[in-house]
């Protein structure tokens, strides 16, 4: 009874061409996004930032960017892990060479230089297809991680090879390095997702956004009916490395503050992004929130649950963790293997409908 | 020059053995489309499922061996029964998504169950420099590899008897050639692919010992699984050929490179190496060397 668009008439092509044509779902994300600015700062304190929000807001990030390449352009790619040390280790670049540079300049020129790296990797990806591809990109994960990890000139030569953020501030506000508030790291990570958030979703509306799914359904048609392979899939590819490496950057300034990139950049991440990518739907930006949402909260659940709840040793409740991770992810392809977001159109359907069965 | 040569004779096992782990990836693909990232987890499941039942229990190792093939069976029964056949006419990546689920399962599942310390791994297989090759033409070989080498030809023609002879073998190259005309002449794809897994299992296995008798067994074993991955695209998905040369030219070009080009830019390049290898190889042959033509149709 509540969520029905009956009545609301669309009388201009502005109007029907909105990114939430139904009033409901306006207000709905209008409150949302309200919270999450205005009231959400008021409360969160170090534990919640550092465990919770922040993996979120970044995690988020990279599945938005992932999910631009796999699930719109349809090139699978296990190199995030990689393209996210690489925004991480040209905004260390930046923040070291020029000390003068605003921190937001910073992330967005790492985006740019990740982006650049992006598309040097993309180029096999007009000749390779498929899993081929996959397997092809992983030569940009171990290889990026290996030149991090082996020239200095990167981490500036220091001793242990890692690389720790110097103090940057925005507005007067300190937002990296130890002693940036908890708030304030958190207003910049969301306001770097929520605009990024909605320039993505307007770029896939659009004329790029229209190529990436053609090539994505099917390249051969897609290259008949006039789609250019070779601006479409590296623009994919650009666009994708761009918010990863903003990501990637982020979670070094922000959320870490000083990482070792064989730890931190692992193949793993790259893993776990394409989990939260499918997890929350292909070709879905919601979705790409969902899944890291999902992925970021269940593994803190878990240990919770376990450690504190049913007083298992950590160790041992590692190895059940893998496990129950495991399990996890194969029943929920199962039940849903179109992920999180088909799971809330479903849900709308129903409210839609409700309370009459149809 | 001598040098060199050992280079390549130590490069030719090493590449032995990532075919091995290779060639299990293959019969999957090739019977269920199914490109199955778990499988370096099920050498390291099945190595320690070897090993702990031999520390258990006690029995000598053959009585093991043979045990973990039920074992292995059984579990390629239970990811048909369980997994896959939930997910039939899913999209590809869906599929690969689910093995790395399963690849997660029992990564936890083997160390719940057998711990998650080193097992070294000792049935009496040699080791050490060969004798006779160091006395005659002052090359060193590991005795080891050489078994390993033995070991994998033996499994490669086994298999190809039993891809060419036998009636299951015949049913299952009629299934990797055309899912539904062999649905229709009456093969059935369950028991295929539960026959098909089985197999991968037991060929896991057996790279599981090998690699176990040289480092031990412990969790970096499931790592070779990307070890695996160069050869696969190298050498084609498809293609058991294919994964064997694969596999030599990789390990080859690994030993040789670490060598000749290491110390030019910092060392440890063997990571990454073969992935780079294999791109090049791919940019002239985008399906590998023995893979099938890819023939795109709208």
């Amino acid at each position: 009874m509540l969520y029905r668009e009956a009545g609301q008439f669309k009388t201009t092509y502005d109007a029907d061409q909105a990114i939430f044509p139904i009033a409901q779902d306006r207000w709905a994300v209008i409150a949302f996004a309200a919270i999450a600015f205005l009231v959400v700062p008021f409360f969160v304190n170090d534990y919640w930032t550092n465990a919770v929000l922040l993996p979120l807001l970044i995690y988020g990030l990279a599945a938005l960017g992932l999910n631009i390449l796999v699930g719109y352009c349809g090139q699978i790619s296990l190199g995030t892990g990689g393209f996210m040390a690489v925004g991480a280790f040209a905004s260390y670049k930046l923040m070291t060479s020029f000390p003068e540079l605003n921190i937001a300049i910073v992330v967005l020129l790492s985006g740019g230089a990740t982006a650049l790296v992006g598309v040097m990797f993309g180029l096999p990806s007009l000749r390779i297809k498929g899993f081929y591809l996959a397997v092809a990109t992983l030569a940009a994960q171990f290889f990026l991680v290996w030149l991090f990890n082996k020239v200095g000139w990167f981490y500036n030569y220091s001793a242990t090879g890692q690389i720790s953020v110097p103090e940057r501030s925005i507005f007067g506000l300190v937002v990296t390095g130890p002693t940036a508030a908890p708030w304030v790291k958190y207003l910049f990570c969301l306001s770097f997702l929520a605009l990024f958030g909605l320039i993505a979703k307007n770029v896939v509306r659009g004329r790029i956004g229209r190529n990436w799914m053609a090539i994505r359904d099917m390249d051969i048609a897609a290259e008949l009916i006039g789609v250019r392979p070779l601006q479409t899939k590296l623009s994919a590819f650009a666009f994708s490395s761009f918010y990863v490496g903003m990501a990637g950057s982020l979670l070094f300034t922000i959320y870490l503050g000083a990482i070792e990139v064989t730890e931190v950049f692992g193949i793993n991440v790259s893993f776990l992004v394409l989990f939260m990518v499918i997890i929350g739907g292909l070709g879905s930006i919601l979705g790409s929130f969902l899944g890291a949402t999902f992925l970021v909260l269940m593994p803190i659940f878990l240990k919770n649950f376990m450690v504190d709840g049913l007083g298992l040793l950590p160790v041992l409740a590692k190895h059940v963790e893998i496990l129950l991770m495991g399990l996890l992810i194969m029943g929920f392809l199962i039940v849903e293997p179109h992920g999180l977001a088909r799971m809330w159109q479903i849900l709308k359907e129903k409210f839609r409908l409700w309370p009459f069965p149809y | 020059m001598l040098f060199f040569i050992e280079t390549v004779l130590s490069g030719l096992m090493a590449g032995v053995m990532y075919s091995l782990v290779a060639l299990g990836f293959v019969l999957i693909f090739k019977a269920s489309g199914i490109f199955n990232f778990a499988q370096g987890v099920f050498c390291l499941f099945a190595a320690l499922t070897f090993v702990g039942i031999m520390e258990k229990t006690g029995v000598p190792w053959p009585v093991s061996f043979v045990l973990t093939v039920g074992v292995m069976i059984a579990l390629a029964w239970a990811i048909e029964r369980f997994l896959l056949s939930h997910l039939v006419n899913q999209e590809p990546i869906i599929l690969f998504m689910a093995t790395i689920g399963l690849a997660y399962f029992l990564e936890g599942f083997g160390d719940l169950l057998w711990g998650s310390d080193v097992k070294p791994l000792d049935i009496g297989l040699p080791s050490g420099a060969s004798d006779w090759m160091l006395d005659t033409f002052d090359i060193y070989v590991e005795k080891l590899e050489v078994v390993a080498a033995v070991v994998a030809a033996a499994l490669v023609t086994g298999l190809a008897i039993f891809f060419q002879k036998t009636r299951i073998g015949r049913a299952l190259r009629a299934v990797a050639d055309d899912h539904q005309a062999a649905l229709s002449v009456g093969i059935s794809l369950r028991t295929i692919w539960v026959i098909v897994w089985s197999v991968a299992g037991i060929v896991a296995l057996v790279a599981g010992i090998m690699w176990g008798a040289k480092s031990g067994v412990q969790f970096s074993l499931s790592l070779i699984a990307l070890k695996a991955l160069p050869v696969l695209i190298l050498g084609g998905f498809t293609s058991i050929p294919g994964a064997i040369v694969g596999g030599l030219i990789i390990g080859v070009g690994e030993k040789v490179a670490e060598i000749y080009l290491g110390p030019f830019v910092g060392g440890a390049i063997e990571n990454w190496f073969a992935y780079m290898l294999a791109l090049a190889f791919l940019l002239v042959r985008p399906q590998g060397l023995f893979g099938e033509r890819i023939i795109e149709r709208v």
